[in-house]
Order: structure tokens, then C-alpha cells, then sequence
């Protein structure tokens, strides 16, 4: 971070890019890990797209499609720069982390992993970043190592050692956990990982939104998120790869798009990223992402950070005052980013996210589909808050608010 | 209608028939694998009448609640009239608004029941949605 380039967020002026806060009292919305709001300027930028220039993309000879095909490639390139892509032909648009991942699982998979290979996965993955690698074992007799992680919620690395061996093919990890909010340390993994000669995948859903990545300082082999957790549309997610494993790669999806010349049967392919990018894309969701990509960056994802910052200090700060309360993760928050997951004794995180629903507070309460995670702490379900760049303090006061009154509510006589 | 009212907390807190049978006719068990709430109900059947209900688990409000108000509509009443009951009946009983999840919360106890009351392992879940 260039501490000259750092501005605060004028949180104020956000919220105005926001109508869903323009009622009073505001929504408090606390459920950014599963999906952000949508910009304003985003949403301008897609409309936009269907009012004036709507058409199909790489194909038109016509001036509204050339439009149309230059706003989507706009999209890329400022997607490439924000994660520091070497080359935007890196940038594959897909729909979302979900399918990012399952397209490295079966094209690169298929093509890489035999049986007895080994794939590490740690215990804090996201159902995405976990079931496609089962699914990849199955087809390949490949074997799932998982790291444990400390019940602080860190990753246990004296094990990295003993996992990682010249058996191991693939490392496949989130940056941020989605409900413990633990940043992992993925550049020391990274290089360990590389020293056995494992390529590594990072689910970068719960950083890209939050604060700067870098893929080139990361030495990352493929890298994914999703438009629809950084102020984006749904539809749109992204897949960065190394250019050498992206063009060896076989296609992941045939069709349109994607071809060269076409024979009875067989085909060549186009080149990246058309290769991987079959049938007609998310046209309108693309130009969304690069719009959003636009508000975040102007915003400034330092400023973005240190804001959530203060907001999780601050959350744990009042949380904390609440009796019989269970707090997840990371104590320390500079290992932390903005997810706070809890429980409350004899309140179930149904209800606790039941009566904050009725004071206008949105959060979440499930397995946030992590339930290795729930079985490493043993529990059923958790309650989680988890903050973006227009949350207030005020939020995070209400939260506390709707808490104590769910649970006056749930342990009056009990 | 806030769905935190009295009736709805009365039964949670203080709940009909909880607990266990010894010797029960018909004992089933399911959960909810979205929200890992988990339902038992035991039955003592007697001449085609439920003799005697219990029911345990852990959950939600508005699973717990449901389950209650379910076994005291049950007492009494013949296996057939069980297997009778309705996605639609249960809601009434619950009697408040609910959204696409907490639905399922209301209906895991009267899926226990039907899965118990026909002796199957797993209600295929019309009530599912
Ligand atoms: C860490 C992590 N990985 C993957 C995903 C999946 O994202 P999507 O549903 O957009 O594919 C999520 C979103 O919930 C997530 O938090």
C-alpha cells in the first residue's frame, strides 16, 4: 500500500451510488460475502449496453455490434490490470468462481492429473473449491490431502511440509475464507508448492473484491472470483491462468466463439481466451464487471481494506460484550478480512438471522457452504456478518442492537 | 406478522411432548441438511391410535415450535388421519407468513412424522419444495 496514494472512503457519497440504503432507516447489509450490492454506475453502464448498442459480440459487421464487442474487451483489460495480468488474453470471462474452477478441474485436470496423484485442499474451502477436485479424483483415482487448520482458524503449515511431496500435482486453496475471514498466507504456499512442482489454483472469491491482488507478485497458476462480490452483476466470474497452461489446455465447453475452422469431425480451436469462452458470453454482465471494476478501484481498494478494517475491529469490539457469544476465526485482524462468524449460546443462527431480519438487518446464517469447516468446529451452522465498502458503523451498531434483543428474546425464562 | 410471536416462542420454550419413548412403535429421525436441524419422533400406536407422542432434536424456533404444535394435533388421532396431513395443514398450525427457507424448517417435523407413519426411510419430500 502507498500510504501518498491513500484517501479514506467518503462512505457518505457511496452509499448515494446505492438506492437499496435510501430508505429509512437504512437496510443494514451485513451478507456482502455471499453477494454484494450492485453500483449504481454499473447498472447505468448495462443499461446502457440494452438501450443503445445491444448486439451480439464478434460477430456483427455492423457499427452497434463493433460497440458492443469493444465495450466487452474493454471489460477485460481493466479486469487484467486490476489483478496485474502479464496479458488480457489471460482474462477468461466465465460465470462465476464456480465455473472458473471446474473449468481448470476438467480441461487442465483431465488432461494432467492421473491416479495416485495427489491434489492438497485445506479444510476452510468453499463447496466450489472442493467438490470439483472430488469430482476430478473420481474420474482420475487421484487422492484429496487436506491441511488442517488451528483452532484460531489459521492454517496449520508445520503440516504443509509433510503434504506437500513430489506426488502432489495441484494445491487448490481460498485466499480468504468465507466464514472465518482468515487471510491465508498463499505466497509461502505458493513457493512450497512450486518447489514439489504443484501448479496452484487460488479461490479468490473473498480477496479480489476486498484488496489488492497481484497474480504476478502471487506466482499463482490460475486464479478465480466472481463480479457479483465486488459490486458487479451476477453472471459474470472470472478465470486468470498462466498463458503456457492456458493454451496447452484443451477446451472446456465446445461450440460457438470458440472454434477456428470446423470439419465434419474434428475442429481446431481459437485462441485464448476465445478458446474458452463457447457460445454467446454474459455481454451486458461483462461490461457490468468493468464498470465495476472502474467503482471499486476509484474508490480505492486500500481505502477499501482499512475501512473494513476498522468496521471488524469494531464489530468484534461490541460483539465481544455479548454473553455466551462464540466469535470464529482469527482474534488478531490484520489476519482477518471483513467476516465475522459467531454463534450465541442457546440461540439458534436461524433465528438469530430471523430477528435481525425484522429489524432490518441482512446477515447470514448456515454452513456458508464450508461444511468441512463446521465439522472442524463442530457445530451445525454459524451466524455470519461480513462488510464492504458502504457499511457504516452504524450497521455494525444495529447488528449489536438486534443481537441482544434476539437474545432477550430466545433465553427469557430458559 | 413478525414471525417471533408469543404463540410461536411459547412452544419453543415450552414445548408439548418432548422427550423420548421407551418402547416406541414407530421411532423416525430425519434433518434438515441445509440448516442441520434434527427432528425425532417417537409414537406408541394402539389399535390403529397414537397412544402417546414425543419428540426431540435440535432446531430452530420454527422447528421446534412446529413439532410441538404437531404432536398435540396428533394425539389421538389414527395412523390414516396422519398420513392424511398436508404441507397446507402444518403451515396453518405454524399460522405465520414464512419465507422459501424457514418453510422447510415448519415442515421437517411433519415430514418425520409421514416418513415414520408409512414406514419408510426418507419422505420423498412433496413438502419440500
Ligand atoms: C470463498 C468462496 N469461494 C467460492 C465461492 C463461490 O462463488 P460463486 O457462487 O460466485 O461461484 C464463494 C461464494 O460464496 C466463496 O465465498
Amino acid at each position: 500500500m502507498h500510504t501518498s496514494e491513500f484517501r479514506p472512503l467518503d462512505v457518505e457519497r457511496i452509499r448515494k451510488d446505492f438506492p437499496i440504503f435510501a430508505t429509512e432507516p437504512p437496510l443494514a447489509f451485513l451478507d456482502n460475502a455471499a453477494s454484494t450490492q450492485t453500483a449504481r454506475p454499473v447498472v447505468d453502464a448495462m443499461d446502457a449496453y440494452y438501450d443503445t448498442y445491444r448486439s451480439n459480440i464478434h460477430r456483427g459487421i455492423y457499427q452497434i455490434s463493433e460497440q458492443a464487442t469493444a465495450e466487452y474487451e474493454r471489460a477485460r483489460e481493466k479486469v487484467a490490470q486490476l489483478i496485474n495480468a502479464p496479458r488480457t488474453r489471460q482474462i477468461i470471462f466465465t460465470r462465476n468462481t464456480t465455473e472458473s474452477i471446474n473449468l481448470v478441474a476438467h480441461s487442465w485436470g483431465n488432461a494432467n492429473i492421473r491416479e495416485g496423484d495427489e491434489i492438497v485442499l485445506t479444510v476452510m474451502e468453499h463447496h466450489s473449491n472442493l467438490v470439483p477436485w472430488q469430482l476430478l479424483a473420481q474420474r482420475t483415482g487421484a487422492v484429496l490431502r487436506f491441511l488442517e487448520i488451528t483452532d484460531e482458524g489459521l492454517l496449520d503449515f508445520t503440516q504443509l511440509r509433510d503434504l506437500l511431496t513430489e506426488k502432489t500435482k495441484l494445491v487448490a486453496m481460498g485466499h480468504v475464507s468465507n466464514v472465518l475471514g482468515t487471510i491465508n498466507p498463499i505466497q509461502s504456499v505458493i513457493e512450497a508448492a512450486h518447489a514439489v512442482g504443484a501448479k496452484v489454483v487460488v479461490d479468490a472469491a473473498q480477496s479480489v473484491p476486498h484488496f489488492h491482488v497481484d497474480v504476478q507478485q502471487l506466482d499463482c497458476d490460475f486464479l478465480a472470483f466472481s463480479g457479483h462480490k465486488m459490486c458487479g452483476p451476477t453472471g459474470i466470474g472470472v478465470l486468470y491462468g498462466k498463458l503456457e497452461l492456458l493454451e496447452e489446455m484443451p477446451p472446456f465447453l465446445g461450440g460457438g466463439s470458440m472454434i477456428r475452422a470446423v470439419a465434419r469431425d474434428v475442429s481446431t480451436y481459437a485462441d485464448l481466451p476465445a478458446k474458452f469462452e463457447a457460445g454467446t458470453p454474459s455481454i451486458a454482465e461483462a461490461i457490468g464487471l468493468g464498470h465495476a471494476v472502474d467503482y471499486i478501484t476509484q474508490a480505492n481498494l486500500a481505502a477499501i481494506q482499512v475501512h473494513e478494517q476498522e468496521l471488524l475491529k469494531y464489530a468484534h469490539h461490541r460483539l465481544k460484550e455479548i454473553e455466551g457469544i462464540t466469535l470464529y476465526g482469527p482474534s488478531a485482524p490484520h489476519q482477518k478480512a471483513g467476516v465475522i462468524s459467531f454463534n450465541i449460546e442457546g440461540v439458534h443462527p436461524h433465528d438469530v438471522a430471523g430477528i435481525l431480519d425484522t429489524h432490518g438487518v441482512a446477515i447470514r446464517a448456515g454452513h456458508h457452504c464450508a461444511q468441512l469447516l463446521m465439522k472442524r468446529f463442530d457445530v451445525i451452522a454459524t451466524a455470519r456478518a461480513s462488510f464492504y465498502l458502504y457499511n457504516t458503523v452504524e450497521d455494525v451498531d444495529r447488528l449489536y442492537e438486534g443481537l441482544c434483543r434476539a437474545q432477550k428474546l430466545m433465553i427469557r425464562r430458559k | 406478522m413478525n414471525i417471533y410471536q408469543e404463540e410461536l416462542l411459547d412452544h419453543y420454550e415450552n414445548p408439548s411432548n418432548y422427550g423420548t419413548l421407551p418402547n416406541p412403535d414407530i421411532s423416525h429421525e430425519e434433518d434438515n441438511p441445509l440448516c442441520g436441524d434434527q427432528i425425532r419422533i417417537d409414537l406408541l400406536v394402539k389399535d390403529d391410535k397414537i397412544k402417546e407422542v414425543r419428540f426431540s432434536g435440535h432446531g430452530c424456533t420454527i422447528s421446534l415450535a412446529a413439532a410441538s404444535m404437531l404432536t398435540e394435533k396428533i394425539a389421538g388421532k389414527s395412523l390414516d388421519e396422519v398420513k392424511q396431513l398436508t404441507k397446507d395443514d402444518m403451515l396453518d398450525m405454524v399460522g405465520i407468513p414464512l419465507g422459501p427457507v424457514r418453510i422447510k424448517c415448519a415442515l421437517l417435523p411433519l415430514k418425520v412424522l409421514k416418513a415414520g407413519a408409512y414406514g419408510i426411510n426418507c419422505w420423498p419430500g412433496e413438502e419440500d419444495e
